[in-house]
């Protein structure tokens, strides 16, 4: 049997498979890196760059960035930590996060690791886009100014429920989440309630509809532990 | 609006499927000529493509969202985009911009109601040695003068087609100003790829080593690394790839090697294919030279006639090798190799995970070789003279030439072909420039030289470059450069990473906020933070470089930004006063008292 291999993330040792990523490794020792746009059941993604990690001075995103032997990762320093503020907080200006009216408020994972990251006021200028809620959809709601372009709908969609419900369009600040159906509804389009892709949004774009609140505000699962702590099960919108 | 007839979509879609297939890899290609016969790309386009591709609708419509020639709406039977690099503004596009905006009676970006015509700006042209320069319906009209936008909005309210335009508005000079190795001699014979048949790949690949070739794009990777790792993959499949997405503002030399080298560049490919032994090559196009197509497919037919291209090469059985001719849509990040794949596959130009690289898994994931146009031609050289004659010239790290394509305020824009190794006065000198007060090196991307660095020398071990070379006289206000570069990146911003798709745009605001002349210190302080961040974090290269110019500008000019700044420590992002004049209007209040003070 081989030897298990090992890195040193903060100085302190993780052991990992071949072909493990930083991430992975990390999570599944226990070690919290904040990430937004990785969920495990989905190939590496590497677009939010929350999860950005230093290895022999270069900066890459632990969820696509491979685990070697004897590497030594930096995650908890004051560059690493100034960049991942600056980054969530990109993420907060982009869009329209009124967290205070959200449905997903206690449950986000954007709210959650910014309150884990200390980010408790905005500081880049707010963009303030014009964006749309699509409630066409009989047992779900989409509001695209929580959308933080994850895209983990549009892999859940494509991967898990063999479909291609979502696509991002545009570019830029433009880019935009997208349905696939003629009229560009969601309720036009083959999403199911049952779908993976239904309940994977880690903030509160994609909602199910006739419940709300079920859990008060104050309860639910990041009010109650730390997600350093609890990990990401809201992934789940049934979680609450 | 003039919608189209269904028939005439039908016919454009199944004529599109006739030339280029049902593979959705060339999904970009079916769109273009979609866009080009109809101005858009209409709903019915997007379901047949969707159904005879057997692709989603939503990739369909995300494709035609991303790239910057295509369009959901009708543009109008004339499409002229005004080519927006700060070259061209500094010759004046923009009042010329707006003399054919109201000759034509439209408002930028907005089609006229006729549907006769639409004026818009779009990212550079390659055409900063002929400034200032539109495309219309995709053809390249350069040196305008107010007379020419006269004659051309004649034209436009005449109708008359295109094809009758009289022909000398299109022509285009090469205006190659200074010839070294390459440029010296245009003619092969197929000399190159007698000496490979001859020698055999392993002795080709050995001279390209040994002349010390690097990529000419800018990224200096070298190019017998690249061939060798793809020649040894254990792949049966692998292609060729010719990277002429020439985007980066101020480079416009591909242009030139594609109008007079043509020969050379698709020798150099096909080389590279007996090399590692691929079948199928590409050369990615810009959009912008679409009217370097007609030439290219005569180069390429001669030559299969000419048996230097096709099956057979030159007689050798199993030596076959085709190179198919793709075209770019709008879209500046397409230049970065992974990007570019993405794009030959029909996709948005999204930059893939690296690793792995293209040269392990590229096109439809096999090995691909992707080089520039220059790099091409220098290899085809090399393989007919030899390495020797290559490393002859230049740097220990920088072996053979450079073209560079010079622009901006000096008496002779053009390509001027230099040693590696020359220093950036020797260029100036050449050029004819007079005063100047900043070289912007390598593009928007690059660096911005101020006059105490004039001495530097173009090369790998100081200042890499894909070949831009823009040159800003003493008269200039290098703030104009930075909003536009500024402009450029935030439009060009694929959108896939948050530092460079929301990083792109607030430095965008903040370079505007300055130019307005409300921005404090802390602004600036804001720049040099999102700056650094955005090096450090972004996804691609795109990114990670487009802070360099305000970042270069901070610290090497800090005038330019001081004498716009407000005297105060803090100024809001928006104008608080402005933000009061619907409650000013709902209430009835002019008075002072409904106004905020300013403060001083």
């Amino acid at each position: 049997m081989s030897e298990l291999k090992r890195f040193r993330l903060d100085g302190k040792e993780v052991p990992f498979e071949r072909g493990q990523t930083i991430l992975d490794a990390a999570l599944a020792a226990g070690e919290y890196i904040p990430h937004l746009c990785h969920n495990p059941e989905l190939a590496p993604h590497g677009s939010c760059r929350v999860c950005l990690v230093a290895v022999k001075g270069r900066r890459v995103a632990s969820c696509t960035a491979m685990a070697a032997e004897g590497m030594e990762v930096e995650s908890n320093s004051d560059e690493i930590r100034n960049i991942r503020r600056a980054v969530v907080q990109m993420l907060f200006v982009e869009g329209n996060h009124i967290c205070p009216g959200c449905e997903k408020s206690g449950a986000c994972q954007l709210q959650a690791v910014a309150y884990r990251l200390g980010i408790l006021a905005p500081r880049f200028a707010h963009f303030f886009p014009r964006r749309e809620v699509d409630a066409s959809h009989p047992d779900l709601i989409i509001d695209f100014n929580r959308c933080i372009l994850c895209e983990l709908c549009v892999r859940a969609s494509r991967d898990l429920d063999g479909k291609g419900v979502f696509a991002i369009s545009g570019r830029g600040l433009a880019s935009r989440l997208i349905v696939d159906s003629p009229s560009g509804k969601l309720g036009d389009s083959s999403l199911a309630f049952s779908d993976r892709a239904a309940t994977i949004c880690p903030v509160g774009a994609i909602l199910p509809k006739h419940r709300g609140y079920e859990v008060p505000i104050g309860q639910r699962l990041y009010d109650r532990a730390r997600i350093d702590q609890v990990g990401d099960p809201a992934a789940d919108a049934r979680e609450g | 609006m003039n919608p189209q007839p269904t028939d005439q979509v039908a016919r454009v879609v199944s004529d599109s499927l006739v030339k280029w297939g049902r593979d959705p890899d060339h999904l970009l290609q079916h769109l273009i000529a979609v866009q080009h016969r109809c101005s858009f790309v209409p709903d019915e386009a997007v379901e047949r493509l969707a159904a005879e591709l057997g692709v989603t609708r939503s990739r369909i419509r995300a494709a035609v969202d991303f790239y910057a020639f295509l369009h959901e709406r009708p543009r109008g039977d004339f499409d002229i985009l005004f080519s927006d690099n700060i070259t061209d503004r500094m010759v004046g596009s923009t009042c010329l911009m707006q003399r054919l905006c109201e000759r034509l009676g439209v408002e930028p970006g907005v089609t006229r109601a006729d549907g006769r015509v639409a004026v818009d700006f779009t990212s550079c042209t390659g055409m900063c040695d002929q400034a200032p320069a539109i495309l219309v319906n995709g053809l390249a009209v350069t040196s305008l003068s107010p007379q020419r936008i006269d004659g051309i909005a004649e034209l436009v309210e005449q109708g008359t087609p295109l094809g009758d335009w009289p022909s000398e508005l299109f022509a285009v000079s090469d205006n190659i100003r200074r010839r070294g190795l390459l440029l010296s001699r245009s003619e092969t014979e197929g000399a190159g790829l007698k000496r490979l048949l001859e020698e055999g790949p392993e002795r080709a690949l050995a001279q390209v080593e040994r002349s010390g070739l690097r990529g000419r794009g800018g990224a200096g990777f070298s190019t017998a690394f690249k061939w060798r790792f793809c020649r040894e993959s254990a792949s049966v499949e692998s292609y060729v790839v010719c990277n002429a997405d020439e985007g980066e503002p101020g480079t416009f030399k591909d242009r030139v090697l594609l109008t007079s080298f043509a020969d050379l560049v698709i020798e150099g490919m096909t080389i590279c294919a007996g090399v590692v032994r691929a079948r199928r090559g590409f050369i990615y196009l810009r959009g912008e030279y679409r009217y370097l197509i007609g030439h290219l497919e005569s180069v390429l037919e001669r030559r299969r006639a000419e048996g230097l291209l096709g099956g057979a090469i030159l007689g050798k059985r199993g030596f076959d090798f085709d190179i198919q001719i793709h075209l770019g849509a709008g879209a500046y990040v397409c230049g970065e190799e992974s990007a570019l794949i993405e794009s030959l596959e029909g996709k948005r130009g999204i930059t893939r995970k690296r690793p792995p690289f293209p040269v392990t898994c590229g096109y439809k994931s096999h090995p691909t070789v992707v080089n520039n146009v220059e790099t091409f031609l220098a290899a085809a050289r090399i393989v007919e003279l030899g390495g020797d004659w290559f490393r002859a010239q230049g740097t220990e790290q920088s072996r053979g030439s450079k073209v560079l394509s010079v622009s901006g305020d000096c008496a002779s824009p053009g390509i001027y072909e230099y040693p590696f190794g020359t220093r950036v006065s020797q260029v100036l000198a050449d050029c004819g420039a007079e005063t100047p007060q900043a070289v912007q090196i390598s593009g928007a991307s690059g660096t911005t030289l101020s006059a105490a660095e004039f001495d530097r020398v173009i090369g790998f071990e100081d200042l890499p470059t894909a070949g831009s070379f823009m040159v800003l006289d003493q008269t200039r206000d290098l703030l104009d450069m930075v909003v536009n570069f500024a402009h450029f990146f935030a439009h060009e911003s694929c959108g896939f990473c948050t530092p460079c798709r929301v990083g792109g745009a607030l430095l965008r605001d903040l370079a505007d906020k300055v130019a307005a002349g409300r921005a404090c210190a802390q602004d600036l302080e804001e720049i040099r933070s999102i700056g650094g961040l955005m090096k450090k974090a972004s996804h691609c290269g795109l990114g990670a470089t487009a802070p360099n110019h305000l970042i270069d500008t901070l610290e090497k000019f800090p005038d330019v930004y001081r004498r716009r700044l407000r005297r105060s420590d803090y100024a809001p992002a928006f104008d608080l006063d402005a933000a009061l004049s619907e409650a000013r209007v709902l209430t009835g209040r002019t008075d002072a008292a409904a106004h905020l003070e300013e403060e001083g």
